[in-house]
């Protein structure tokens, strides 16, 4: 599925590119990113912490900066393997265009998922892309915009459902291991 | 119906449920061997690529790792063996790619197995199978069968255009089924999908090799529905074991529908990996395994045009069909949608001229094969919709029109246009008998006041006929079998009286314990706890085909019922000479060998003894002992058949359907147990229903499935099924084998789909709904309801 969006920074595309290749950004701004290291201009190896539906795994990646176009945009994408758990890729096309209020920036983003998240999750996958994708434009947002405080959560929720509302989370994750074996 | 308390006829409890339903029953899970190591398979995540990398020396050397398994393990042993060969339309033999035991380069379904690591622990192997360096190319997959024919995609090298084979039926129908219906009356058209099914056994594969080098023999622990055919399979044609080497063993098995027929690739993995560790390697299915390997069911989409004449009889019957093989051919596959499919187009009908062309495809998906029913339900439920479908059209009833194209009594032995012939049946009788069943006279009111809660009633009926009691050797043989269909047992009288009876009927579920005991009683008349039913272990058992195709009773019982009969001969002959009297004056009836027109008898069991302890003897005309073996090869198909009622009712507004009620009337022939045939209607029903109204297994773009777990795949549950209302009391007794029984095991599964969806459709033709493709899902129950109402505002 193809997911797009849209966010206003405000700040001029110039640090707007910037940040968009600054490994430090890229780090905080990936929902449940653990490390990000920079092997070489255009791409990082990242260990990212993920829960997709009732799958919790640590994702072994590599994300590659392509089609690079400074400072209009590129397509950033990333391939993970989660062991067990299977695997997730994506990747998103970012264009940067300069407004009045500072820089748009526009995404165009798709993720898919194999293995056990797949199996046990595949209903889930496409909020769970979607939530993904927002939580990072929007702490990219936050982070360009210096709000601070942005830093992205240790382990990412995106997938889980609404409901799994803190005071549940340890009774659930009970559940889910019960069920899973 | 016969109400005595013993013996054929009676409704004795069965027995095996003592041990199930306490939990001593002995899977094959439940079997440790000392020092055994488990196997942990490392699959596919991907539906089609290439392996570019496979580095299995970090794992190789975890702790309590054993061995990893590639490929490389396996070169010069065979593939997985297909035990059918389909000869398409132009005489070729259909494609038979390698389907090797661990993937060679490729991957072809999300499951496929890649390597397996063997450990101490299963943690150990299943932690070791993280440290596997493995990449693999990904390929675009192909799912849709349509798409996969069009090539510039090949699954196997072998099928550019991902077609196994291209078949014909009847094909010198050809021209004739065309003519006939482009000079018609009137032609019903329907497209429609037979919906791809998990079988979903209660207990998952499980498989356990064990290796004895003292005298190089080999054992199989196995959850198999049929341990001669995986004996014969494996040995033969993958590791190349002769057949006294080699013992597999099927102790109680929790379900099977079909998918645990087959022989699968980790059960030629345990057994070699055993030999080659020389330790026991035992292998279990998680649930998520069972979804991604496990052979599924159905997935036919079709095209059926029903012909009639100007009175309404039916005057030819064409239909189109794909069929999807997944990636690999399973064991029976290929004849699945061929001569299990074909073969049962006329139906209960006098359909003159009937044509079909089935094109087998090669998708990256699990592989299809048998499931409860198989292929006979993907013709009835073509048939039957079909058949509804050209009624509302025409204006005319269901039901009439079904009766005034049936096969009538008197027409029997019927020669089919499809090669089949029905050997008996009253079609009128089920049919009639289920119409008042459903109350068909009461339905008016019932419809209008559910009408006044604002919900759509719809009854809806269907008739099927199958072939079942699989089958003589000769035809099978001469349609592509690589094996006869016969099968055999074994009836030792012990010294002291009691019986043990050695089948080749496998039982996972069947009650073959009960009914087969039933039999022998009867025969004997000794007490149904005197005797013992032997399966699972071709150690014990002679030899033996299996349980499939609801062929036990009719072929097995046959051959039980043969031993026993020559047990009886023999045992005659030894009471002429205890008791001095021409054998020809001997009578056997209620367990005693009498002279007829005198008081003087002998027990069976002193004839056992006797058998057994021959001091007073005709040791020059008659062994000692007394131990009789059969095969027994049918001479025909049984063909059972019926009428299912479906009552229904819709809510318009959120698109679900509730079963009000559900009727089946069924000619099985005679019945030996009739409470175990009514629990047969019942689960068949409940997985017919299954399909119909739930479950679906679907894989997106990628080939990933959509629906791999219980959170997604819709199993029926106990609210969803209404009580089964069963009558089995119209009886035509099969002519051809000794009991006059025909199988019951798949009708429910094979008549309850077009029945569901003909009363959903009865339901929803105010709104003009003519067809929706199962399941018949709230969803897909709302959008036809919506869809239709749109176009007939427009």
């Amino acid at each position: 599925m193809k997911l797009e969006g849209s966010q206003i920074i405000a700040a001029d595309r110039a640090t707007v590119w910037a940040a968009l290749n600054d490994p430090e950004t890229l780090r905080a701004c990936i929902p449940g990113c653990q490390s990000l290291e920079k092997t070489s201009d255009t791409s990082f190896e990242a260990v990212v912490k993920q829960k997709v539906g009732p799958v919790s795994a640590t994702f072994n990646g590599a994300i590659e900066l392509t089609n690079m176009n400074p400072p209009e945009g590129y397509t950033i994408s990333g391939e993970g393997k989660g062991g067990a758990a299977g695997f997730a890729k994506g990747g998103a096309d970012v264009a940067l265009r300069e407004v009045s209020e500072g820089t748009e920036l526009t995404y165009s983003a798709e993720a898919k998922v194999g293995g056990k998240i797949a199996q046990l999750g595949a209903r889930l996958i496409d909020g769970f892309a979607k939530k993904m994708a927002d939580q990072f434009f929007t702490n990219f947002k936050d982070q360009v915009e210096g709000a601070g405080g942005a830093e992205a959560p240790a382990e990412g929720e995106a997938g889980a459902p609404a409901e799994a509302a803190a005071g549940v989370e340890g009774e659930k994750k009970g559940f889910w291991k019960r069920l899973m074996g | 119906m016969n109400k005595q308390m013993t013996g054929i006829g009676a409704s004795s409890k069965r027995r095996e449920d003592v041990r199930f339903l306490t939990g001593k029953g002995q899977y094959t899970d439940d079997i440790n061997r000392h020092g055994q190591l488990y196997a942990h398979f490392v699959r596919s995540e991907v539906a089609h690529g290439k392996i570019t990398k496979l580095d299995a020396s970090a794992a190789a050397a975890a702790p309590g790792v054993a061995h990893v398994f590639t490929s490389k393990d396996f070169e010069g042993v065979g593939g997985v063996p297909c035990g059918w060969l389909i000869t398409d339309k132009n005489g070729e033999p259909m494609k038979e790619p390698k389907h090797p035991i661990l993937a060679e380069g490729k991957v072809r379904h999300v499951g496929d197995p890649i390597a397996v690591v063997v450990a101490e622990t299963l943690a150990q192997a299943r932690d070791a199978a993280e440290l596997i360096d493995l990449e693999i190319e990904e390929l675009p997959a192909v799912i849709d069968m349509r798409e996969a024919l069009k090539g510039g995609v090949a699954v196997h090298d072998e099928a550019p255009d991902n077609l196994c084979y291209d078949w014909e039926f009847v094909a010198e129908n050809k021209a004739a089924v065309d003519e006939a219906i482009a000079r018609a009356a009137h032609v019903t058209t329907l497209e429609l999908v037979n919906n791809r099914l998990v079988a979903n056994p209660m207990e998952p594969r499980c498989a356990i090799g064990e290796y004895d080098r003292a005298g190089d023999q080999h054992t199989l622990y196995t959850t198999s529905q049929n341990p001669h055919v995986i004996r014969l399979l494996m040995g033969a044609f993958v590791l190349g074991i002769p057949e006294h080497k080699l013992r597999v063993v099927a102790p109680d098995v929790g379900g099977g529908f079909g998918t645990k027929i087959y022989h699968y690739a980790e059960e030629a993995f345990v057994t070699f990996a055993a030999k080659k560790l020389n330790k026991p390697v035992k292998w279990t299915a998680s649930r998520s395994e069972a979804f991604m390997s496990d052979a599924q069911g159905r997935d036919h989409v079709t095209k059926v045009e029903l012909a009639l004449d100007a009175d309404n009889n039916f005057t030819a019957l064409r239909c189109l069909t794909h069929a999807n093989m997944g990636a690999y051919l399973s064991t029976f596959a290929p004849c699945i949608p061929t001569w299990l499919h074909g073969t049962l187009l006329a139906g209960n009908y006098r359909t003159p001229l009937i044509f079909t062309n089935v094109k087998a495809v090669f998708t990256n998906t699990v592989p299809v094969d048998a499931y409860r029913g198989a292929g006979r339900p993907e013709a009835t439920y073509q048939l039957e919709r079909v058949i509804d479908k050209a009624a509302r059209e025409l204006g005319v009833s269901p039901i009439a029109l079904r009766k005034q194209n049936f096969i009538k009594p008197d027409q029997f032995p019927y020669q089919t246009p499809v090669a089949v012939v029905y050997d008996t049946g009253d079609y009128d009788a089920t049919m009639d008998k289920v119409v008042e069943m459903a109350d068909l006279a009461g339905f008016d009111a019932r419809k209008a006041e559910a009408k006044s809660r604002g919900k759509l009633r719809g009854l809806g009926f269907a008739h099927y006929i199958e072939a079942c009691g699989i089958a003589p050797s000769s035809l099978v043989g001469a349609l592509g079998a690589r094996a006869g269909l016969y099968e055999a047992a074994t009836v030792r009288v012990n010294p002291t009286g009691s019986v043990s009876v050695f089948t080749g009927s496998h039982s996972h579920g069947q009650g073959h314990e009960t009914t087969f005991a039933q039999v022998v009683s009867d025969m004997l008349g000794i007490p149904e706890d005197q005797i013992d039913i032997v399966h699972g272990d071709t150690n014990r058992v002679p030899f033996g085909m299996g349980t499939y195709g609801s062929r036990s009773l009719a072929v097995g019982g046959s051959a039980i019922v043969k031993s026993v009969e020559k047990i009886v001969s023999k045992a005659r002959k030894i009471a002429a000479h205890l008791l001095e009297a021409s054998e020809a004056d001997i009578t056997f009836e209620d367990g005693q060998f009498k002279v007829a027109g005198t008081d003087r008898a002998k027990a069976f069991g002193e004839i056992a003894l006797a058998a057994y302890v021959p001091h007073q003897y005709p040791i020059e005309e008659i062994e000692p002992g007394l131990e009789e073996t059969s095969f027994y090869d049918p001479k025909n198909f049984t063909y059972p058949s019926g009428g299912y009622a479906c009552e229904v009712e819709v809510d318009p507004e959120t698109g679900v359907v509730k079963v009000c009620a559900f009727h089946a009337a069924d000619d099985f022939g005679n019945l030996v147990n009739p409470m175990i045939v009514e629990g047969q209607i019942h689960g068949g029903v409940a997985q017919g229903i299954g399909q119909a109204m739930l479950e679906h297994c679907t894989f997106d773009a990628d080939g990933q499935p959509q629906a791999g777990s219980y959170m997604d795949y819709a199993m029926p549950r106990a609210a969803d099924m209404p009580m089964v209302n069963i009558d089995s009391s119209c009886v035509t007794p099969c002519t051809h084998n000794p009991l006059g029984v025909k199988g019951c095991g798949e009708a429910g599964a094979i008549g309850s789909p077009p029945a569901f969806v003909n009363a959903v459709i009865d339901a929803l033709a105010e709104r003009g709904v003519t067809h929706i493709d199962m399941p018949l899902t709230p969803q897909a129950v709302w959008k036809a309801i919506h869809g239709a109402s749109a176009v007939a505002a427009e």
